[in-house]
């Protein structure tokens, strides 16, 4: 299982170079296209982890048709380069920071719990053992719910897109 | 885990392919470019005015209409793969689910989301 280890190493270390760029980058139009990067990146980890299924639809759903929804509110609004400000030295330093001292806290957060990162358990994560637990009268209400979450984006969209009804 | 081989030859003869086209004109091909040859291709067409502009809010509409269903395809998928074992069971879930997309789809329809 070295490879997977080689595998999954590579990749992490892809996403997070593109989600990095995401936000570095002054071109939106880049932006959202390091976010492809990233989010493939993530679906290779899905595939890693035993789950071609959510990997297919990492890619399908979210680098396919979301990103493309991306795209068309960047085209919608026409958003140009973003203009250097003259605190922008200091809005970087201040990111760092801040991403240095989350990363501390949860760090003392983990020793002073004494948690370690335990090794994924070794489940069946295959689609077909994941569509038994979806369809499982546990989690029946949640599945028809989402059905009521669909719907309610949907009159959303047409609502807000279409001047006249 | 499951074996991702075919999806690597796959993914190994497209990217060659690829690759191979690109070579074998330039390797074969003579560059003879010109002003018309250089220009953005657009189809076919010649290319009118810049890239850069507002679009109509319809295409976003559309977009959004298209996840919304294509969210809905990817319950079906795994369903398929259970809806013998469920039985009578699985065929009322999911019929409850696609009973109330259908009604957004007959609301989006009637309303005219799709019409141009």
């Amino acid at each position: 299982m070295m490879i997977d280890a080689v595998l999954f190493y590579v990749f992490a270390a892809i996403a997070v170079a593109s989600a990095v760029v995401v936000i570095g980058q002054r071109n939106p139009m880049y932006s959202a296209f390091a976010l492809v990067v990233t989010l493939c990146s993530v679906a290779v980890i899905f595939g890693l982890l035993g789950s071609p299924f959510i990997a297919v639809l990492q890619v399908i759903v979210y680098a396919g048709a979301i990103m493309v929804l991306f795209l068309f509110v960047l085209m919608l609004l026409n958003v140009k380069r973003e203009k250097d400000s003259p605190s922008r030295g200091q809005r970087t330093l201040s990111g760092v920071a801040l991403a240095l001292v989350t990363v501390l806290v949860l760090q003392a957060g983990a020793v002073l719990l004494r948690s370690r990162p335990t090794p994924a358990p070794d489940y069946d994560a295959s689609t077909f053992e994941m569509a038994k637990i979806l369809f499982s009268p546990h989690f029946l209400y949640a599945f028809e719910a989402t059905s009521i979450l669909i719907l309610a984006a949907l009159v959303g969209a047409v609502v807000l897109a279409k001047k006249e009804l | 885990m499951p074996s991702y081989l075919p999806i690597v030859i796959l993914g190994a003869i497209a990217l060659g392919f690829g690759v191979f086209v690109l070579a074998a004109s330039h390797i074969i091909g003579r560059p003879r470019p010109d002003a018309r040859k250089l220009s953005t291709y657009e189809c076919g067409m010649p290319p009118v005015g810049t890239a850069r502009e507002r679009f109509p809010i319809k295409f976003y509409l559309v977009c959004m209409l298209f996840i919304l269903f294509d969210v809905e395809t990817a319950f079906f998928y795994p369903w398929a793969l259970v809806m013998d074992t469920l039985g009578i069971y699985g065929l009322m879930a999911m019929g409850t689910f696609f009973l109330v997309l259908a009604v957004g789809f007959v609301y989006e329809w009637k309303v005219g989301a799709m019409d141009w």
